[in-house]
C-alpha cells in the first residue's frame, strides 16, 4: 500500500491534517469491506441454508456448517485480517501508535 | 513485581494449568479408593473457589485506574481469554447444546449471532472507546454528548440491561451449586455471591481480569474432555467438532427409518417459511448488535496497553469463544444420536424392559425431573412403567420422551461411561462460566453506579481514597441485591439474558456508532436517539411476552425475542432526524473527534487526581 503522506509538512505530533484526513478515507473503506465480509457470512450465506445443505462434506450437509462452523471461522480470520489492515494504515499515515 | 507478573504471565498460567490437572487427576485417584461422589463436587467447588479468591486477594488495589481498567496493561492474548470467560456465561456453556438439541438447526441463530457480533466490536466500536480512555461506557457517552443527560440515559440502558443479566447468572451458579452439592438453592445463591465479590472486592478490573483468564481456563478443558472422549468411543477419532459429520448422517438415517421417530421435526430442518427465515435472521442481527452494546463486553477492551491491542484482542477473544461454540453443536449431536439410538423406539411394556434403559435416564429423571417419560419424571422404572400404562404407550416414541435443555452438557460425562471426577469437573466448569460473567456485569453495574452517578454526577472533588471506598461499597450493595433477586426464582431466566441483548442494542448502539463515525451527531440527537430506541425495545418486549409482558399478538410475525430489530433502526433513524435539526457539535468538539479517530498520541481521558498514579 502506497505510503499516506501527501505532504511533507509535519506537526509536533509527527502526522499532517491533510494525512489524518486520508487515515479516515482508508479507515472507512477497510470498515465497509470488513463489514460486507461480515454481512455475507453473518446474514447472506445463511439465506441459502437449504439449498448449501444438498452439498455434503465430510458428513457435513454444508448449509448447517456454515451456521456451526463456517461462519464463526471466517469471523475469527476477519478480525485478525481487518487488525492487521488497519495497523497497516495506521503505520503508513504515521497515526500510528509508538 | 507487578511489572514481572506481566511478563511471567505464561509462567504464571502454565503452572496454574499444571496445578489444576494435577489436582483433577488427584480426585480421580481419590475417587477410585473410594472417596463418595458428593466428596469430590465439594472439593471441586471449594478449591476452584478457593483459587479464585486467592487471585482476587493478591490482585487488591488502592488506585483508580487499576481498579477500572486493570492500570491498562493486560496484554490482547489474555485480554482474549478474561473477555471469553466475560462473555460466556451459564446460557452458553450448559444451555447452548441443549438448546441445539432441543430445536436443531434453527438454534444456530444463536450460535452465529453470539459470534458475529465480535466483528462489530473489533470495527466500529473497542478501538475508538480504549483511545477515548473511558472507564465506562457512559463514561464516553457522557463526553461525546457533552454532559450528564446523555450520561444518564446510557446509565439507566446499562443497568436495566445487565441487571437481568447478571440476576440470570446468580440463578445459574445456584442452580449448579444446588444440583452437584445438595445445597437448598436459596443458599446456593448466596454461596455463589461470596464467589463473585471475592474475586472482584479488593481488586477490581484488576481481580477480576486475572480470575476470569483462570476461569477461561477452567471452563474450556471442563467442556472439551467430555466430548473428546465421547467422539473418541463413538468415531475413533478425539476431535468431535470434525467428527460428527458422521453423527449428522445417521441422525439423519434414523429419523428417515426409525417407527419412533415418525413426526419428529428433523434436527437439520432449516426455516420452513418467510416468517420463520426473517426471525432466524433477525434474532442474529439482535445478538450481534447486542454483543457490540453490552457494557461489561466493551469495559473489557479498555484494558489493553494500545488501540491497536484492543483490535487485537477482540480476534483472541472471538478464538477463544468459538473454541466453545463450534463444540456445542457437536455435544448437541452426539446426545441425539444417544436418544435416537438407545432410548427412543425402547419397549415400555413391561418393568424389566424399563430398567434396561441407560442408567443417565433415572440419574437426571432423580434430579429435578430433568427426563421425563410419558409426562412423569425418570425417577426410577416403576415410576415410568406407571405413567406409561396409564396413558397406555407401549413403545417409547420422541413425543413422550422429554428432557431438560440443561442435561445434554451435564449428562455427557455418564453417557459415555467416565468416571464422576469429570461430572464434577463440568460443574466446576459451569460454575467457572457463570461467575466470570457475574463477576464482569457486577462490576459494569457498580462502576457505572460509582464512577458515573457518584464521581461525576454527584462529587466530582471526592479523593481516590473516598472513591474506591464508595466503588466498593456499591458493588456489595448490587451484588446482595442480585442474590435477592435471584433467590424470588423470577420466571424465565433465560428470556431475561435474551431481553439484555435487544434493549442493549437498542438504546446503546446507534449512539455509539454514530458518535465516532459520523461526526455531525449531536447532543440532543443521540439522546433522542438512545430514548427512542430503548423504548421502543422495551416496548415490544412488554407487548408481546406472553408470561411477563401483555402477550398482545407480534407485528408481522416478529418473534417477542428479537425486539430489538425495531429499535436499533428506529434509533439510527432518530438520532439521525434530530441532529441534522439541531446546531452542530461545536469546534472544540470536532476536534475531540478528529483526536478519537487516530491511534496515536495520548489516551484523551486521563485521571486527573494527583496520586492516582499511573
Amino acid at each position: 500500500m502506497p505510503a499516506c503522506r501527501l505532504e511533507r509538512v509535519y506537526t509536533e505530533t509527527g502526522d499532517t491534517m491533510a494525512n489524518r484526513e486520508e487515515h479516515w478515507a482508508r479507515t472507512k473503506s477497510l470498515m465497509w469491506i470488513t463489514l460486507a465480509i461480515w454481512f455475507v457470512f453473518g446474514f447472506l450465506i445463511h439465506f441459502f441454508s437449504a439449498s448449501l445443505n444438498s452439498i455434503v462434506i465430510f458428513g457435513f450437509p454444508m448449509g448447517w456448517y456454515m451456521g456451526a462452523q463456517g461462519s464463526l471461522i471466517v469471523f475469527v480470520v476477519l478480525i485478525f485480517w481487518f487488525a492487521g489492515k488497519q495497523n497497516q494504515i495506521d503505520q503508513d499515515c504515521g497515526v500510528a501508535e509508538d | 513485581m507487578k511489572g514481572d507478573f506481566t511478563s511471567n504471565l505464561g509462567k504464571v498460567y502454565g503452572i496454574y494449568t499444571g496445578g489444576f490437572a494435577a489436582f483433577v487427576i488427584l480426585l480421580a485417584i481419590l475417587e477410585q479408593v473410594g472417596l463418595p461422589d458428593r466428596m469430590i463436587g465439594y472439593l471441586f467447588v471449594f478449591f476452584t473457589i478457593a483459587v479464585y479468591a486467592g487471585i482476587g486477594v493478591l490482585s487488591r488495589t488502592m488506585q483508580v485506574s487499576e481498579y477500572y481498567v486493570a492500570g491498562r496493561k493486560v496484554p490482547p492474548f489474555y485480554n482474549g481469554m478474561a473477555t471469553a470467560a466475560d462473555w460466556m456465561s451459564a446460557a452458553s456453556y450448559i444451555a447452548m447444546a441443549g438448546g441445539i438439541y432441543a430445536s436443531g438447526y434453527s438454534y444456530m441463530s444463536f450460535v452465529i449471532g453470539w459470534t458475529g457480533g465480535y466483528v462489530l466490536v473489533a470495527v466500529l466500536i473497542a478501538p475508538y472507546l480504549r483511545k477515548f480512555g473511558a472507564y465506562t461506557v457512559p463514561d464516553f457517552l457522557g463526553a461525546r454528548y457533552g454532559g450528564n443527560v446523555a450520561r444518564f440515559v446510557g446509565i439507566v440502558i446499562l443497568f436495566i440491561c445487565s441487571f437481568s443479566y447478571i440476576v440470570a447468572q446468580v440463578t445459574g451458579t445456584g442452580i449448579i451449586a444446588s444440583r452437584f452439592l445438595g445445597i437448598d438453592f436459596n443458599i446456593a445463591v448466596f454461596v455463589g455471591l461470596i464467589g463473585i465479590l471475592v474475586c472482584s472486592l479488593l481488586g477490581g478490573m484488576r481481580a477480576v481480569t486475572w480470575t476470569q483468564v483462570a476461569q477461561y481456563i477452567v471452563l474450556i478443558t471442563a467442556y472439551l474432555i467430555p466430548v473428546i472422549v465421547l467422539s473418541a468411543q463413538k468415531t475413533g477419532v478425539p476431535i468431535p467438532q470434525l467428527m460428527y459429520g458422521q453423527v449428522l448422517q445417521e441422525i439423519q438415517q434414523l429419523e428417515a427409518t426409525k417407527p419412533a421417530l415418525q413426526g419428529a421435526k428433523p434436527f437439520m430442518a432449516t426455516p420452513a417459511n418467510a416468517t420463520e427465515m426473517f426471525n432466524f435472521i433477525a434474532l442474529i442481527v439482535c445478538l450481534m448488535v447486542g454483543t457490540a452494546s453490552l457494557p461489561h463486553v466493551l469495559m473489557r477492551f479498555f484494558t489493553t496497553p494500545s488501540v491497536r491491542d484492543a483490535r487485537i484482542s477482540a480476534g483472541w477473544a472471538l478464538l477463544f469463544i468459538f473454541f466453545l461454540y463450534f463444540t456445542a453443536p457437536a455435544y448437541a449431536s452426539f446426545a441425539k444420536l444417544e436418544v435416537y439410538q438407545n432410548v427412543l423406539g425402547a419397549d415400555l411394556s413391561t418393568l424389566a424392559a424399563i430398567e434396561a434403559l441407560p442408567s443417565w435416564i433415572f440419574t437426571y429423571g432423580n434430579l429435578d425431573g430433568l427426563v421425563k417419560i410419558c409426562g412423569a419424571a425418570a425417577t426410577s422404572a416403576q415410576a415410568v412403567f406407571d405413567a406409561c400404562q396409564a396413558k397406555q404407550i407401549l413403545t417409547l416414541s420422541h413425543s413422550a420422551f422429554a428432557i431438560g435443555a440443561d442435561t445434554v452438557v451435564i449428562a455427557t460425562p455418564e453417557i459415555a461411561g467416565l468416571p464422576y471426577v469429570i461430572a464434577g469437573l463440568v460443574a466446576a466448569g459451569g460454575l467457572a462460566a457463570a461467575l466470570s460473567t457475574a463477576d464482569g456485569l457486577l462490576l459494569a453495574i457498580a462502576n457505572a453506579l460509582s464512577h458515573d452517578v457518584y464521581y461525576r454526577m454527584i462529587d466530582p472533588n471526592a479523593s481516590t481514597k473516598k472513591r474506591l471506598i464508595i466503588a466498593r461499597i456499591l458493588l456489595i450493595v448490587v451484588a446482595i441485591l442480585s442474590a435477592y433477586v435471584a433467590a424470588q426464582k423470577p420466571g424465565g431466566i433465560l428470556a431475561l439474558v435474551a431481553w439484555a441483548f435487544s434493549l442493549a442494542a437498542g438504546g446503546l448502539f446507534p449512539a455509539l456508532v454514530m458518535g465516532i463515525w459520523w461526526s455531525r451527531t449531536t447532543k440532543e440527537g443521540a439522546i433522542a436517539g438512545m430514548t427512542v430506541g430503548f423504548v421502543a425495545t422495551l416496548g415490544y418486549l412488554i407487548w408481546t411476552h406472553p408470561t411477563m409482558g401483555l402477550g398482545q399478538p407480534t407485528l408481522w410475525g416478529v418473534a417477542n425475542i428479537s425486539a430489538g430489530i425495531f429499535g436499533i433502526p428506529l434509533g439510527f433513524i432518530v438520532t439521525y432526524l434530530v441532529s441534522i435539526v439541531t446546531p452542530a457539535p461545536s469546534a472544540e468538539m470536532q476536534e475531540f473527534i478528529k483526536e478519537l479517530r487516530i491511534p496515536s498520541g495520548k489516551t484523551m481521558m486521563e485521571e486527573k487526581v494527583e496520586g492516582a498514579g499511573h
